[in-house]
């Protein structure tokens, strides 16, 4: 008994007849392609498939496909425009915010909506709110350094270049 | 060596760019056309024979291929699976088969597996199969699963003890008759879960009219995964290519070969077709290896000066199920668990048991955060005792710079260090002297203010070959890598060992800028595929930087020596008078008479224009074997603050200062540091894994197992001091494991001195709200 589903993910359409019970993690990464969102629970602990669902963030575990249906989505690849980073992607390679990488997607997401909600965070406000979101590489130090850093950029609208080279 | 421009540089990574834009490829975001989902059935008793296996109904469901059991694939294995040496040769081990066959000794052992062209269908199918057993009693006491009585998990074995074994060195009889003071401590390592946030995953795709297996595997150990795919299933190793893509962390928990990697391997050989199993995370909790699960009893003989005079030490070791492959690592805790400090003797024992739960093995540090945990306590311990300050403890314990390198009670040799020089840094860096007075002041109000002190050494960077022959694998460790120039002066780099976040491809390429002049964009790194280069020895044991890393240096020196050479011939000049400089060789004292090093290697692939008798090309690769291990160290120090009203455990301050050699990328390094402290933070306060007297885990989930968020973790305070190592040519040591080898013991240390007021001297770990507040309101409340 499949339903059919249609979604816009980073500007772009898609329309899939799905089972009912297909989450929306599975729907992104399967049908849609975009694996960039990664999954590392069963249980919505670990924020790695955090996405952003008509303006709020998400954890795509959480959500069946077929509650998505006719929603605006984006994921971690609508963030850069062309080879220009977000800020939150240009910080975290600045200030060493990731290392295997995993978390990393659904760490910048779930930022991104903490700057929306609070351009001007404290280091303990950014703290308390990544608790959505499991690291196991970084200690979380460079992590709140990176989404320092990028409210800074975002606060002052400084243009942000595009990445030219590793130095 | 020279300090020079790329080595010593926090250049960015160059991985970045892919994995902050979901550009990264782990093994689930490998897509393959008509793959086969393979779903793993579990067992779901701890210690159980296996009575039937009823597949019928399954097989009938919607999108599956096969379904099968231990007794159909156990003709397939014509091995069992890899045990290593790891420091007990002497051990009894069973045979373990990627599968049960007719009992299972832990839950989550596989006992079936399901192929079906959808992981969805898989799973549905898997509800239908009918396993009974004939439940036995459970052995989950590390203790008494060696008591006369106890259930024995492994017939063949007659027992669940693996080994006893000592390791000792000094008088220790002299040394407690020395003794003025005698003190006796219990410490516990409980269980950990690793708890990568990738979980593993495997995609094998075998060619069957050419006997060709491809595997992706989210593995630290892609070479050793070749190796023993190929024994055990049957297939010529030069026809096995092991890759491990983007790997989203490791901490040992991906360092063995795993019952899924050949059951995966192994349905597509029989199938014919790709086959993909990515595990989940409640499936990951069970058959991914556990950490620790250690009883340390130690009897200390001390002087009233401070002085430890020696140690009886006895490690009790779980291995769970089975021998892991590196099962018996974490006896190298006994081993270096002298520490930094000179002894007279030092009396060790290690008893390792099976018990029915998740096998054991490699986590973060292996052993050495256990023997810094031992010793680190130990040193409070006798300052408490002795009413004496613990700095002044270490110090006056501390092995003298001037005797290095020291050899140690059971025979190691350290390579360099002056250990009073970081642990002086740190306490400057916290202010120790301050943070006294101000806990001082705070007892004053009621508030429990804790300092606590870890001053680490530690053994990594693993060759040198002929010692960990012996010890550890049965084969060598040394560094691999492979410089290659390319007919326009790029070059690719082919490394032995294979990063799950270290982020290798920035520094070996930094490596490689500096000898040869190289801009860094024009240096590939490569790493994790069996198939482009010769063998490696892959990740574990913070060894990348010391052994590969030096492999990359030497092959890049051989390259532009031989570069050298071929300059002057093109320069017409004597080749001691040419002079090769940031990319370019010139005659001595002419800098204007100069070759380019694009200009050289286009020379190199045209033969006829190199010296007589000279190959073509520009490839050089190089097995580092170094002549010792390496020996970071430092001094940790934790701030913690208690609150007595809930028990509850804050770090407010975290100061390191480490010495891992030579710092290729300082940036790098700190990031190990960081993310190294946070594990045993998570150790020293939250993590264990739990099971019930079934032998069923209870804490299964993230949910239960408690792994550090950001608002647990305090800012980390990091500075450094350079001892060079002097076994390798980069002088570098190794930072992978420092910070989770330091902070437990750190932390603990910190907790029991804020609770000293309660008069307590100990506390298990972790150290949670609930177990400090018992703590503080034993004995109706007065604390003490």
């Amino acid at each position: 008994m499949r339903r059919r589903v249609a979604v816009t993910i980073n500007g772009t359409k898609y329309e899939h007849e799905v089972e009912p019970r297909l989450l929306l993690v599975q729907y992104i990464r399967e049908q849609a392609g975009l694996t960039g969102t990664h999954v590392g629970c069963d249980t919505s602990n670990c924020g790695a498939c955090t996405v952003e669902v008509n303006g709020h963030t998400v954890k795509a575990c959480t959500m069946f496909a077929v509650q998505a249906d006719g929603a605006e989505i984006t994921t971690i690849e609508g963030l850069a425009e062309g080879s220009t980073l977000h800020p939150l992607q240009q910080a975290f390679w600045d200030e060493h915010g990731l290392q295997c990488g995993f978390c990393t997607p659904g760490m910048i997401m779930a930022a991104r909506q903490l700057l929306e909600r609070n351009p001007n965070p404290t280091e303990r406000e950014i703290r308390l709110g990544l608790e959505g979101n499991l690291c196991r590489c970084t200690g979380y130090h460079n992590i709140v350094k990176a989404i320092q850093s990028a409210a800074r950029v975002m606060a002052t609208g400084a243009e942000v270049k595009a990445p030219a080279s590793v130095s | 060596m020279a300090i020079s421009q790329m080595v010593g540089a926090s250049i960015k990574r160059r991985e970045d760019p892919r994995l902050v834009t979901g550009s990264g490829r782990y093994v689930d975001d490998i897509s393959q056309t008509a793959v086969v989902h393979m779903h793993v059935i579990r067992s779901t008793e701890a210690h159980a024979r296996i009575l039937s296996i009823e597949t019928s109904r399954a097989k009938e469901a919607d999108g599956v291929i096969a379904v099968l059991i231990g007794k159909e694939l156990k003709g397939d294995f014509q091995a069992p699976l890899p045990v290593t040496t790891s420091f007990v040769p002497e051990k009894k081990v069973p045979n373990q088969y990627p599968i049960a066959l007719d009992k299972v000794h832990y839950v989550g052992e596989p006992v079936a597996i399901v192929l079906a062209s959808s992981r969805a269908a898989a799973e549905d199918a898997g509800e239908r199969i009918d396993v009974r057993y004939e439940s036995l009693p459970p052995v989950l006491d590390i203790e008494k699963a060696i008591e006369k009585d106890a259930p024995v998990l492994h017939d063949e074995l007659g027992s669940n003890l693996s080994y006893d074994v000592k390791r000792s060195g000094g008088d220790i009889e002299a040394a407690f008759k020395e003794a003025e003071v005698k003190i006796h401590q219990r410490l516990i390592q409980q269980r950990l879960i690793p708890i990568a946030v990738e979980t593993r995953g495997v995609l094998a795709d075998y060619k069957p009219f050419e006997n060709k297996l491809t595997v992706y595997s989210s593995t630290q150990i892609p070479h050793f995964v070749k190796i023993w795919l190929g024994v055990i299933l049957g297939i010529a190793e030069s026809n096995v290519r092991v890759v491990a893509p983007d790997v989203g962390g490791g901490f040992g928990s991906k360092i063995r070969v795993y019952p899924e990697e050949i059951l995966t391997a192994l349905a597509s050989k029989r199938l014919g077709r790709p086959v993909k199993w990515i595990e989940d995370r409640n499936e990951n909790v069970k058959a991914t290896h556990h950490g620790r699960s250690q009883i340390w009893d130690v009897d200390i003989a001390a002087k009233r000066d401070g002085t430890v005079l020696g140690l009886r030490v006895t490690q009790w070791l779980d291995l769970g199920a089975y021998c892991s492959q590196f099962g018996t690592f974490q006896v190298l805790g006994l081993l270096v668990a002298q520490g930094p400090y000179k002894m007279k003797a030092f009396d060790g024992r290690a008893i390792g048991v099976f018990t029915n739960r998740t096998p054991t093995d490699a986590y973060r540090g292996a052993g050495r955060p256990e023997a810094t945990f031992l010793i680190e306590r130990v040193m409070d311990l006798v300052a408490r005792e002795t009413g004496r300050d613990q700095a002044e403890v270490r110090r006056k314990n501390f092995v003298p710079a001037q005797e290095q390198p020291f050899t140690s009670l059971l025979g190691l040799t350290y390579d360099s260090g002056d250990y009073r020089i970081t642990l002086d840094k740190a306490l400057q860096l916290a202010g120790y002297e301050s943070l006294r007075r101000d806990q001082a002041e705070k007892r004053k109000q009621g508030k429990h203010l804790g300092i606590g002190l870890s001053t680490y050494l530690e053994i990594c960077g693993a060759g040198p070959s002929a010692a960990t022959t012996a010890l550890v694998a049965g084969v060598g460790f040394w560094g691999m890598s492979v410089v290659t120039l390319h007919f326009t002066g790029k070059a690719t780099v082919i490394v032995g060992s294979s990063p799950h976040g270290q982020g290798h491809e920035t520094p070996f390429a930094q490596i490689v800028a500096d000898v040869l002049g190289l801009p860094l964009e024009d240096i590939d790194v490569v790493h994790g595929d069996t198939a482009v280069g010769p063998m490696g020895m892959d990740t574990y044991g913070s060894r990348s930087a010391s052994a590969d890393g030096s492999a990359v240096h030497l092959s890049a020196v051989k390259v532009r020596e031989k570069a050298r050479k071929i300059a002057a011939h093109l320069l017409e000049a004597a080749e001691g008078d040419v002079v090769y400089e940031q990319g370019k060789a010139y005659v001595r004292g002419t800098p204007s008479k100069s070759v380019t090093i694009q200009e050289i290697t286009g020379a190199a692939f045209q033969p006829h224009r190199l010296p007589p008798g000279m190959e073509g090309g520009l490839n050089e690769t190089t097995f580092f074997d170094p002549s010792n291990f390496v020996w970071p160290f430092g001094a940790h120090i934790a701030v913690v603050e208690i609150d007595e009203e809930t028990g509850a455990t804050s770090v407010v301050r975290y100061v390191a200062v480490d010495d891992c050699g030579t710092r290729i990328n300082p940036m790098v390094v700190d990031g190990q540091l960081h993310g190294g402290i946070a594990q045993g933070i998570g150790q020293a306060l939250l993590e264990e894994a739990v099971y019930d007297e079934a032998g069923q885990l209870r804490s299964g989930s993230l949910v239960d197992y408690l792994v550090p968020t950001a608002a647990d973790l305090p800012r980390f305070e990091l500075e450094a001091t350079v001892t060079p190592s002097p076994v390798n040519p980069l002088g570098v040591k190794g930072v992978g494991e420092a910070g989770t080898i330091a902070s437990s013991a750190a932390v603990i240390n910190a907790v029991v001195d804020a609770l000293e007021p309660f008069g307590v001297k100990d506390i298990s770990m972790p150290a949670t709200p609930e177990k400090v507040w018992q703590l503080m309101h034993r004995n109706g409340g007065t604390g003490r």
